[in-house]
């Protein structure tokens, strides 16, 4: 696959501080990479770093083969939509969209054309002569990207689009933007620090702590098969299970509990490991009731407290005295003190090492 | 439908009631009415001397309307008061003082708000110790630089014209000017820039196009505190021009210190309120933008 963008050796500081440390990703053409990662990771620090609005440190950043380090953003080829939606207030929608394009010095009939395609693609037509002040949350997000749209550019970038926006209206266009990339097939790296956002969206995520990225990978595999103990812990939610032990011959040692691995895929440089370790359980991954029999591994708990929410019931118990959640269906009927059975298939689960916290 | 027929509610219900007349309301409506009054009598007794005669006037009752209303003393004021040689009242001044404000008002904010702008979205090094600089200025007492400026001026060849009293005008309302502009643009959303950016918009571009149209507010808030600062200014129309360039505050002063005979009481009240006019009607026009423009900067939008 050709590459649209790609990041050499990015280093980014302010003053003592480094952002961003030594970062290198490639990112295909009609891709649609997320950047995920808790506030201050430095997922918007390399938005605008590729975006070409903060300078950079140290390294290269490529754009469709060429090299744009020092290019002035409007000349990299790239179009940005961000979370505050930025429009202009004074100018009505029509004027927001054509802004770049004047200045550009593009023809006016060329000007009207990519307008007019652009709110058509975005069903915005009846709204472009309107001021950004008399239009609705979801509105000035759609004018957002279709400011963005009439660039005619190869890469798409959204710096936490949806966050302003109420639970209802994000879930709409998050679809809406699902819809655009597989219509407009662009390169897209979109900002998020919301997993479902990054899961529903993302060909590949990026997972970054420290300005740096931890894990690469598509959804599944970051779901899947989380590289190490914090990757993990970040994606899912209710979050992952932990429980910390030891592996001796082929089972999982933790309390009086021993749970065997017959199943588990072990990476390269765990195939044989023994000692400390930690194994993660997803909750939605434990089964409960009838389905129990057909597990390798089952143990009876308490449970200690219920969170229904509608969908699901939360369960909190204890396996071998530490602490751990289950999800139930949301018609089971469970109450606090009562006995349940719990069983788990041991290929689900990921095993860290519990010094380095990376998987086994 | 819910059809519930509920017991009659009783105890208090609805909105409190509130005795208009009230111990605490009588004090704190006294107390300001008692003010106002106080802050706006000596703008009465102006007024209705300036329509008195001054037979009337030698009568002495200084807070009484006038009998026989006279139009005579402002008439007087305006074209014909005599300040030592001239007898023009303050016609002259008011023309030297317009051709004074309007350049010196324009100018400085023009440049006060580029400043500002490149100050906040253009960091550039040094950006920081620039403004420090530039904010002392507005500390420095404007005696110190008094004399020293009249040498710059000379030496430039600007002494007693009305070039060099807008160039004075212009470089003191500097500091605070840019303080305004900068405070105000930082407190635009930052990604507003971005886009702009994005969108191949550069400095000027930028300035024009997106910051300066959101802007209304400071930009009021400047030209009423350049239009007052500089119409009612004394001190540099005195020093830094000559008398066929005296702003009207100077021409003021003359001619209410220049007696000849009989002080004209209501020829120096009318003169008053004519000087004081426009910096009144600039406040009258726009006051409710200056509060608005003012406050802009707290709150973010």
């Amino acid at each position: 696959m050709q590459n649209s963008v790609e990041i050499k050796d990015l280093d980014l500081q302010f003053g003592a501080v480094k952002v961003l440390q030594n970062l290198n990703l490639e990112i295909g053409k009609g891709e649609f990479l997320v950047l995920l990662g808790s506030s201050g990771c430095g997922k918007s620090t390399l938005l605008n770093c590729i975006a070409g609005l903060l300078d950079v440190s140290g390294g290269q950043i490529h754009i469709n083969d060429r090299n744009v380090t020092w290019a002035e953003p409007s000349d990299r080829g790239i179009g940005m939509v961000f979370q505050s939606y930025a429009l202009y207030p004074q100018m009505t929608v029509e004027g927001n969209l054509s802004f770049g394009l004047k200045n550009a010095k593009l023809p006016k009939p060329e000007i009207a054309k990519r307008v007019k395609h652009a709110s058509e693609v975005l069903q915005i037509e009846p709204l472009l002569k309107r001021k950004p002040a008399a239009l609705s949350g979801g509105q000035r997000q759609r004018v957002a990207i279709g400011r963005a749209l009439v660039r005619d550019v190869d890469v798409f970038l959204f710096d936490e689009p949806l966050s302003n926006l109420d639970a209802k209206l994000r879930a709409d266009l998050r679809v809406e933007i699902k819809r655009l990339h597989h219509k407009l097939q662009n390169t897209m790296i979109y900002v998020t620090h919301d997993q479902i956002e990054a899961m529903t969206l993302a060909d590949r995520i990026a997972i970054m702590r420290g300005g740096q990225i931890m894990q690469l990978g598509s959804p599944d595999e970051i779901y899947g098969r989380p590289i190490n103990k914090y990757v993990a812990d970040f994606i899912g939610s209710p979050s992952m299970n932990f429980l910390e032990g030891n592996i001796q011959n082929g089972t999982f040692e933790v309390g009086e509990l021993s749970i065997p691995l017959d199943g588990y895929e072990f990476g390269d440089a765990g195939a044989a490991t023994e000692g400390a370790a930690t194994m993660g359980i997803r909750p939605e991954h434990v089964v409960t009731g009838e389905l129990v029999e057909s597990t390798p591994f089952q143990v009876d708990v308490e449970v200690n407290l219920i969170e229904p929410t509608g969908s699901d019931t939360l369960v909190d118990c204890e396996v071998a005295g530490q602490h751990f959640r289950v999800r139930m269906d949301g018609q089971s009927r469970v109450s606090v003190g009562e006995k349940l059975r719990l069983g788990f298939a041991p290929a689900r689960v990921s095993l860290f090492d519990s010094k380095t916290e990376l998987r086994l | 439908m819910i059809d519930i027929t509920s017991a009659p509610l009783t105890g208090p219900q609805g909105p409190k009631p509130r005795k208009s007349f009230s111990r605490r309301n009588i004090f704190l409506y006294g107390t300001l009415i008692t003010i106002a009054l106080f802050y706006a009598l000596p703008l009465y007794v102006m007024f209705i001397t300036s329509l008195k005669g001054m037979p009337e006037i030698r009568l002495g009752n200084v807070f009484s309307p006038p009998l026989e209303v006279t139009f005579q003393p402002w008439v007087k004021a305006w074209s014909e008061a005599c300040t030592g040689l001239t007898c023009n009242g303050l016609s002259t001044g008011f023309w030297n003082s317009v051709q004074i404000t309007i350049p010196s008002v324009v100018l400085s904010i023009i440049i006060a708000s580029v400043n500002g702008y490149a100050l906040s979205n253009w960091k550039f090094k040094g950006a920081d110790a620039f403004f420090t600089i530039l904010i002392f200025g507005a500390f420095i007492p404007y005696q110190v630089m008094l004399y020293p400026i009249v040498i710059m001026l000379r030496e430039v060849g600007l002494y007693g014209s009305l070039g060099g009293l807008v160039l004075v005008h212009t470089v003191f309302g500097m500091p605070i000017l840019t303080l305004l502009f900068r405070n105000y643009f930082t407190s635009l959303p930052e990604e507003l820039f971005k886009a702009a950016r994005v969108d191949g918009a550069g400095f000027w571009a930028i300035y024009a196009k997106v910051m300066v149209p959101m802007s209304l507010p400071i930009f009021t808030v400047a030209v009423i505190l350049q239009v007052t600062g500089i119409w009612n200014d004394f001190l540099f129309g005195v020093v830094y021009t000559s008398p066929d360039n005296y702003p009207m505050t100077v021409s003021l002063n003359n001619i209410v210190n220049s007696t000849q005979g009989v002080k004209e009481y209501n020829v120096n009240m009318a003169a008053t309120i004519l000087t004081g006019l426009v910096p009144l009607s600039i406040y009258f026009v726009s006051g409710r933008l200056f509060v608005r423009g003012i406050a802009a900067g707290a709150v973010k939008g």
